[in-house]
């Protein structure tokens, strides 16, 4: 366990410091005038669509997103009492099928609850 | 013969300075590992952007690149070094810091998914890691956020619809995939990948295949590949996130993309198609078959991304939760109740009842679900 998320953390930092020199190399190669470096007010513009952007640009968001979300939420938390309970299924027998069912059913009564009020539907 | 005793009590030597849990190899495996990983990923995304291509063109009836080198075989590396080269613009309205981090923060957690992943027998960063799938699950949801502060930071309208349409993908379909793979979970009776592959005698794909139906798909979603890729659609959005990303930062997320993908391919192949099992090669070059597994599984992603269409935002979020949740849940309890009533070492006898749960299953849920028609307010 220890030397498995010993090996983990290291690689971890491995990964990050290979990204940074990834990310690193084009800003040496500017300092050295390979990679061009020629900023203009035009160019900097925000792109879009190739027009000029229209007011600014973190606006309000799409509020169907929200209820996604809190469905997201509320079913998610089972997964994490499922995975346990997955991979000992074996030693706990048919007390843990039961128990598990029950967790299950007041789940799904959630998710029975949002779907009739048509929150997943996108209208 | 006095080298290798020195040698041998060197090493006891180093033992008894290390803690009793740590093996004396440690930073050798740890070294060895990070570097065949690094490169693997990078070679790899090398030969699926090639293959991508290539596929691609001949299945829509043209050629795709075939001018660097052989076949064009050096495209990547030529596309490479073209990016490497180009001027890095950011916008000045943006938010800099946000928008320089990004491509790190979606990186490095696709990158950290194969410390896990087996690919020989024992042959991993940490593949005996005992709760291995929850560790996939968990570190594979993070690169959403550097998507997502990627489409924050561009100060683009476009790039913020993106990664809201990201977000929302990768928030309904993680259900079903969670889901699907606590199945597989079930039938190996472990979280570790290595065990899971180990306890691979028949591949779960015979076992489960609804469960793999539900997780490739669900997958492709979550790493916005066609036909699911309306984050990054270029008829609507211009680029998605990415659209106000040049040069290497760009790079990085072309990178990610494709990683993601090898990702993907890598856990499906651990999942389903028996890992590095396979007859005729012998132990030490099992890792080919790894390697076969997760080409096959790509070539099918490109296949679904040439044949079907894009969907729509309603209907994205529709099948993932009027019609991939309620199966997979159905198939979860099923498959409990298998592993529960039938006696150890019977597995065959799954395969038809998997097999004709699942096309039950399919038959009865696509009655009832039907795809949204009509105008749609996005």
């Amino acid at each position: 366990m220890l030397t498995n998320f010993g090996h983990i953390g290291l690689y971890l930092i491995a990964a990050v410091l290979f990204t940074l020199l990834m990310l690193g190399i084009p800003i040496i190669l500017r300092l050295i005038k390979v990679v061009p470096h020629h900023p203009n007010p035009i160019k900097n513009a925000t792109f879009e669509c190739g027009v000029d952007t229209i007011g600014k640009t973190w606006v309000q968001f799409n509020f169907r997103y929200y209820f996604y979300a809190l469905v997201f939420l509320a079913l998610d938390v089972l997964v994490v009492f499922l995975y346990p309970w997955a991979a000992s299924l074996k030693t706990l027998g048919y007390g843990g099928l039961i128990g598990v069912l029950v967790l299950l059913f007041i789940a799904i009564v959630g998710y029975l609850y949002a779907l009739r009020k048509k929150v997943l539907e996108w209208q | 013969m006095i080298m290798s005793n020195l040698d041998l009590n060197n090493l006891g030597n180093l033992q008894k300075v290390l803690p009793p849990d740590w093996p004396g190899g440690f930073w050798w495996h740890w070294l060895v590992f990070t570097t065949i990983i690094i490169n693997a990923v990078l070679i790899l995304v090398m030969a699926f952007i090639y293959i991508e291509r290539r596929g691609m063109g001949r299945m829509q009836s043209r050629l795709g690149p075939n001018r660097t080198g052989p076949f064009g075989i050096f495209q990547p590396v030529a596309d490479a070094i073209k990016v490497l080269l180009k001027e890095d613009i950011v916008p000045d309205t943006a938010d800099k810091v946000v928008h320089w981090l990004a491509p790190l923060i979606a990186f490095v957690p696709t990158l950290m998914i194969f410390a896990v992943v087996p690919f020989g027998a024992g042959w991993s960063l940490a593949g005996d890691l005992n709760v291995g799938v929850l560790y996939v699950t968990a570190i594979g949801s993070i690169s959403t956020v550097g998507v997502f502060m990627a489409g924050w930071g561009s100060s683009n309208k476009y790039s913020l619809l993106g990664a809201m349409r990201n977000v929302a993908a990768v928030v309904s379909y993680e259900m079903p995939l969670v889901l699907s793979v606590a199945s597989v979970v079930l039938l190996a009776g472990s979280l570790s990948l290595h065990e899971i592959v180990q306890a691979q005698s028949i591949p779960f794909i015979l076992l489960q295949p609804l469960a793999f139906l539900i997780f490739f798909m669900a997958g492709c979603a979550e790493i916005n590949r066609s036909p699911f890729d309306l984050m990054e659609a270029d008829s609507e959005i211009v680029a998605g996130f990415h659209t106000e990303y040049s040069g290497m930062k760009f790079a990085m997320f072309y990178l990610v993309e494709y990683a993601e993908a090898l990702a993907l391919s890598a856990l499906i192949t651990t999942f389903f198609l028996g890992g590095w099992q396979g007859p005729l090669l012998p132990p030490n070059f099992q890792w080919l078959w790894f390697v076969a597994k997760v080409f096959i599984v790509f070539f099918v992603m490109v296949w679904t991304r040439t044949t079907l269409p894009r969907v729509r935002i309603d209907q994205l979020m529709g099948f993932s939760w009027k019609f991939l949740l309620p199966l997979s849940i159905i198939n979860l309890i099923a498959t409990a109740i298998q592993v529960l009533v039938l006696p150890e070492g019977s597995l065959w006898v799954m395969i038809p009842v998997n097999f004709t749960i699942a096309a039950v299953l399919i038959l009865i849920g696509s009655n009832f679900f039907t795809p949204g028609r009509g105008r749609v307010e996005v």
